[in-house]
């Protein structure tokens, strides 16, 4: 595999899958935790708290890196912010509109996605420095990251808690639910223990890197 | 107590519906400035201050957009007013005391996308608070941000000394004291009812 180079305007395939796993934003990088974490109590919920923070992060790379040599350094992070904030007010509408029920599970949390420091994080470290396909293909990678760390949360907090996965039952009425995981405390454990999983694999990979030359992910 | 007296607002903030523990907001200076307990309490006691600030210029443009009926606006203005905010306390710092401010550093602006503030901001327009119980529940948001982010620097300088395993990392370690501070936070659901 050709050594990879952040430095060509050609979007390439490895942009986008290093936001789902390498550089995934909630595992790896630790970035926008704090509203998220809050839904994630069943899969429905994080899944869409995570699709709409992928749209956000979208619809902003798309205006930023579009913008970039017409926005001002000094005052690039307040033009990110306001435009971000745009895109979720648009995204808070919308979601009122399609379904009242979710609107009202996710609450203030949908608004609160415009400090997530990942979407803010991404606009400045990538969709303002590069052309249009680049930047939107790296936020499609990161979005879909994303999603996917706040469904692999949500998931396991719904299975164990309510005992269902996407509201079906699992294991039948004599299944003892652990409320624990419904709970805030549930929310801080699971992610402790995803961050244990992956600083886990992540050691085992760096130990290996010596031994399995040109592995797919050793760069 | 009733439910919309000061101090069960205040209360519900610092300890039941704990910022950090409970509502999962500010997790990120939560677990970048808790390594020490020397600059855990001034950062808790900024975020204190530009709370207070944020809830009263909150208060006072929610007022004029509601005015207006505008309150698609609501957002943009309030997360513009707390960069403000934020930028009024950092000069403030910087002119009364040059030390804490040298401290704090790169944090001390961080504070504008902790989402802490906002979510304050925001939860006092959803509950309808008058002026005076916006003013305190964000005290008592301040309050029990500070007493987290204490408890958990307390809890990790202790930590340094304990024998982990390798792949227990800072953040992961942090979690998981988070989610059995959280637990213990738990215990206050009952009060007040």
């Amino acid at each position: 595999m050709a050594p990879v180079s952040n430095g060509g305007d050609t979007p390439r395939f490895d942009n986008l899958t290093s936001g789902v796993w390498r550089e995934n934003p909630v595992f790896i990088t630790l970035l926008g935790l704090c509203p998220s974490l809050a839904v994630s109590n069943t899969a429905v919920n994080s899944l869409a708290m995570g699709l709409a923070s992928a749209f956000v992060l979208l619809g902003s790379t798309f205006l930023i890196s579009l913008l970039r040599n017409a926005i001002p350094k000094q005052v690039r992070i307040a033009s990110y912010i306001i435009i971000i904030a745009t895109f979720v007010t648009v995204v808070d509408y919308a979601i009122h509109a399609i379904s009242l029920e979710l609107y009202n599970a996710l609450g203030a949390f949908i608004q609160l996605i415009v400090v997530n420091c990942m979407i803010l994080g991404r606009c400045e470290a990538h969709a303002s420095k590069n052309r249009l396909p680049k930047a939107m293909v790296n936020a499609l990678g990161t979005g879909a990251g994303f999603t996917l760390a706040l469904f692999m949360v949500g998931s396991i907090r719904e299975i164990l808690g309510f005992g269902t996965f996407f509201g079906v039952s699992l294991f039948g009425a004599s299944f003892q639910t652990w409320a624990i995981f419904i709970l805030p405390p549930g929310g801080f454990i699971v992610l402790s223990l995803w961050l244990l999983l992956f600083s886990y694999i992540e050691r085992r990979r760096a130990a290996n890197t010596g031994h399995i030359a040109g592995g797919a992910h050793a760069a | 107590m009733q439910p919309d007296s000061l101090s069960f607002i205040f209360l519900n903030a610092f300890l039941i519906n704990n910022f950090v523990l409970a509502l999962f907001l500010g997790l990120c200076p939560f677990v970048g400035v808790s390594q020490k307990l020397e600059t855990a309490v001034p950062m808790g006691i900024a975020v204190i201050v530009v709370m207070f600030v944020a809830s009263v210029c909150a208060y006072a443009i929610n007022t004029v957009l509601v005015r207006f009926g505008i309150e698609y606006l609501r957002l943009i203005s309030y997360i513009a007013v707390i960069a403000s905010a934020v930028q009024l306390v950092e000069m403030i710092i910087k002119k009364f005391s040059p030390t804490l401010f040298r401290m704090l550093g790169i944090y001390l602006p961080l504070i504008t996308t902790n989402c802490a503030i906002l979510g304050m901001a925001l939860f006092q327009t959803f509950n309808d608070y008058s002026f005076g119980q916006s003013l305190i529940y964000s005290l008592g948001a301040g309050a029990g941000f500070t007493l987290a982010l204490t408890l958990m620097a307390g809890l990790r300088e202790k930590l340094q000394l304990a024998n982990l395993p390798d792949s227990a990392t800072a953040a992961a370690i942090s979690f998981m004291l988070a989610g059995l501070l959280s637990l213990t936070f738990m215990g206050f659901a009952g009060l007040g009812s």
